[in-house]
């Protein structure tokens, strides 16, 4: 249901922000979705209620809390004596009348078209995208039959007129993978990072990928180092217990220098933690995983823009350095959907073939370069061999003991650290140009970060900002040695329970925060939460 | 000297490996392979420093996970001839998961195992495949493990290519690895190999005892059969192709790769991405 009505909130102008809350069980347990519509850009969730939506009485008795004291409950009719708030319907008996009591999604999703007094449009068309054919009908005449149950209630300033996609974020990761050139993914299936392995599968043929399921998380890393090696770009993903897994295959990408993307989406750990929820936990695991020192660049993903073109960018640099890649994404934005404007195609770069004139013979595959970077060339399509070891090796790829070929290729490979930093992209700012406090956060607390700055500008007297990092590891450190200085606070914002990007900053840069909001209940935070935190200086 | 030769090896004077070594040279010879269309994938040990002394393109890996990193590279690129060349421990102790299910898999490829029933590089510890009883340093009251059976597991997990050999019969030797070679499918041989640094049991002279070709009269594609042949492991040890089986693999079974052009080589659609994002309108 939530599906369907996105779509129709989409199609009618309005931007979309849908989150799912689940239990770790196959059926059962309390599931719920929280949409979040207007005709502005929505960027994250809220946890104070409009409106709600159920179909069971534990989602009536759950969040009635939350429910704003002018808020309405559609549910079925027997529970109207429960909250002043209910507007009664007689939905399963409707539903039952209509053939199917599986309807009253639909039901329920006309009268939340009227409440709201939108249109809806193109039926058929949004139907047909998730119903299958034989229960197309009685979902149609469900939903206009829901439509016709109520009067209007709300009016909402007229969306924004445009054509929007609609897309969650572990879609648009490997959306942007597809647009880096990926050719091959294999996973080991792992909430929440399975819906990256579904979706390839789904495209595999229309995208001439191989998508191989494989039989543990240490053969799908080699497995995707394997593939890369021989040419074809290369991912594995996975959540932070199957990282663990990977981990000394990570160091071989170092070592062997094999371009490859690496996707971490984060939940809540130490090991099986709580499967189906949301933490950002691994930062400062992933930039150190791998005994040894090789050079790896960390990106966080703040948005569903970000899912797309950081992922293909990946690729690129993956390629263009010939190192692992490691993205970091988490089950809130992996799981949510957001309406946006579509991506741009056209600006995409993907990984590609760099130059590597060689001349026959005379190939190094690990030659000492000034920049680091060796000559890739692909076994078989040159007359020359393609050598890796995970060895220590010189530069032909044979195994070596001498300490003067290692103090050499250690450098080498360093080096390429400083091309690297150049192209970093800095923390996106957010807030006014003069401010007080200042915000520290990386990856999906970008939206509540950034609707609390904004909020906050809006609602107080005070002067709010914020640096918002994507790139994290190596630490971008300009636009934060500029702006650190000219606050009088400055806050971290993080989903865990140490304040891992505040850890990572001191380390690198000096610079210390003031003050700390964590959240590691599962939970992404909101931006009321952030709001209440800075007000009253209490957690919610 | 010939096309595959390279450089000076870290093994022990007498060492089986030689042996393997120099028939998988004349084996890739006689078959007429083009060096620069040859990968050699290994991961730790004595045996997988081979790609390193073989004129080829290589990749040495991590301890006992040469097979995923070698069917990866087949399905990437199926113009490679794909040959894994590594010990027990890597191929049976730490890739123990991934010989299972590669054999599952069916890529085309090729898998060589050094056995000698040790672990030489870390000086002379039991493997999986070490008699019951062995005196190592480790197992200093004899190795109270059975050892495990790789012919008869392969065999069972349903592998279509089948082979055990002895490095000191290098005639018969090569016959099998060109064999194993030119199987469409994933092909196993267990090559028996004396370790003279550490295992002082499964000498020369014991397999020299003990081996025996199998003949024109046995039918490698009788699977019961095969299981059985499988198990005689002691005063006379079988060698030869154990079972064969013709059956899809797992190129012809993947929607990408079945047409035959190499996923390195196949052009991708310009319309792609434009085409994707029509589905999240």
């Amino acid at each position: 249901m939530a599906a369907v009505l996105q779509k129709f909130l989409k199609d009618s102008g309005l931007y979309v922000f849908t989150t799912r809350d689940f239990m770790s069980r196959v059926r059962g347990g309390h599931n719920f979705t929280l949409i979040r519509f207007g005709a502005e850009q929505v960027l994250s969730h809220s946890d104070i209620l409009d409106g709600i939506i159920a179909f069971d009485e534990d989602s009536l008795v759950l969040h009635s809390k939350s429910l704003k004291p002018d808020g309405f409950i559609l549910c079925d009719s027997q529970w109207k004596d429960k909250d002043q708030r209910i507007i009664p319907l007689d939905l399963l008996g409707i539903a039952k009348e209509l053939g199917n009591a599986r309807t009253i999604g639909s039901i329920a999703t006309g009268v939340i078209l009227k409440l709201f007094d939108l249109e809806p449009v193109h039926i058929e068309d949004t139907l047909r995208k998730y119903i299958k054919k034989q229960y197309l009908e009685e979902n149609r005449n469900a939903l206009l039959r829901g439509y016709g149950l109520v009067g209007k209630r709300y009016s909402l300033p007229a969306g924004e007129p445009g054509e929007r996609i609609i897309i969650s974020g572990n879609q648009a990761l490997a959306f942007g993978a597809i647009a880096g050139g990926i050719r091959f993914y294999s996973a080991y299936p792992m909430s929440p990072s399975t819906t990256i392995l579904e979706y390839l599968s789904s495209k595999a043929t229309e995208a001439d990928i191989v998508v191989e399921q494989a039989e543990d998380e240490i053969a799908a890393i080699n497995m995707a180092i394997g593939a890369a090696f021989a040419g074809a770009p290369a991912m594995t993903g996975t959540s932070g217990g199957g990282f663990c897994l990977k981990v000394e295959a990570l160091g071989l990408s170092g070592m062997a220098e094999i371009p490859l993307v690496v996707a971490d989406i984060q939940r809540p750990g130490p090991a099986t933690g709580l499967p189906t929820r949301t933490e950002q936990s691994d930062l400062k695991f992933v930039i150190s995983a791998s005994h040894g020192e090789f050079p790896r660049l960390v990106i966080a993903l703040r948005s569903h823009r970000d899912a797309f073109y950081q992922t293909a960018r990946a690729f690129y640099l993956a390629r263009k350095y010939q190192i692992p890649v490691i993205i970091l994404s988490d089950q809130y934005l992996a799981d949510s959907y957001a309406s946006i404007e579509p991506y741009e195609l056209d600006g995409v770069q993907p990984a590609q073939e760099l130059e590597a004139v060689v001349e026959e013979g005379t190939y190094l595959r690990y030659r000492i370069t000034e920049d680091g970077i060796s000559p890739l060339l692909v076994p078989g399509k040159t007359k020359n061999f393609v050598t890796s070891d995970s060895d220590e090796h010189d530069e032909r790829g044979w195994i070596t003991e001498s300490a003067e070929v290692r103090n050499q290729m250690m450098e080498k490979r360093l080096r390429k650290l400083i091309k690297l930093k150049e192209e970093l992209q800095e923390p996106e700012f957010v807030g006014e140009d003069t401010y007080e406090t200042l915000f520290l956060g990386w990856g999906s607390t970008y939206g509540p970060i950034t609707e609390a700055v904004n909020r906050l500008n809006r609602e107080t007297s005070g002067k709010y900002a914020a640096l918002l990092f994507g790139d994290i590891y190596p630490l971008p450190e300009k636009l934060l040695k500029e702006k650190a200085p000219r606050a009088k606070r400055i806050i971290n914002i993080e989903q865990n329970a140490t304040g891992q990007l505040a850890e990572l900053i001191r380390e690198k840069t000096g610079i210390v925060c003031d003050d700390s909001l964590l959240k590691y209940d599962g939970r992404q935070m909101s931006s009321d939460e952030i709001i209440s935190y800075t007000r009253k200086g209490v957690k919610l | 000297m010939s096309n595959f030769s390279t450089h000076q090896t870290a093994w022990c004077p007498g060492c089986g490996n030689f042996q393997i070594l120099d028939s998988l040279k004349t084996a890739l010879e006689e078959l007429g392979k083009d060096p620069y269309e040859v990968l050699m994938v290994a991961g730790i040990g004595q045996a997988a420093k081979l790609p390193q002394y073989i004129s080829a393109n290589f990749f040495c890996g991590l301890h006992g996970r040469s097979l995923p990193a070698a069917v990866a590279a087949k399905m990437a690129n199926e113009k490679l001839t794909v040959i894994v060349d590594t010990g027990d421990g890597d191929s049976y102790g730490e890739g123990g998961n991934h010989f299972i299910h590669n054999i599952r898999r069916n890529v085309d490829i090729t898998h060589f195992v050094h056995d000698n029933q040790i672990y030489g590089l870390t000086k002379g510890q039991a493997s999986p495949t070490s008699m019951e009883g062995m005196v190592t340093d480790v197992q200093v009251n004899g190795n109270a493990n059975t050892p495990l059976n790789p012919v008869l597991l392969a065999i069972a997990c349903g592998a279509g290519f089948v082979a055990r050999a002895f490095s000191g019969r290098k005639e018969h030797l090569v016959s099998v690895m060109k064999e194993a070679i030119e199987y469409k499918g994933y092909a196993i041989v267990d090559i028996l190999q004396p370790c003279v640094s550490f295992n002082k049991l499964n000498t020369f002279a014991y397999y020299n005892q003990r081996v025996y070709e199998l003949g024109e009269g046995y039918d490698p594609y009788n699977k019961i059969a095969a299981m059985e042949k499988s198990m005689e492991f002691g005063e006379k040890i079988p060698i030869g192709i154990l079972y064969k089986e013709d059956k899809a693999d797992y190129h012809q079974k993947n929607p990408v790769l079945k047409a035959g052009v190499p996923l390195i080589d196949i052009e991708r659609s310009p319309d792609v991405l434009k085409n994707i994002m029509q589905d999240f309108f």
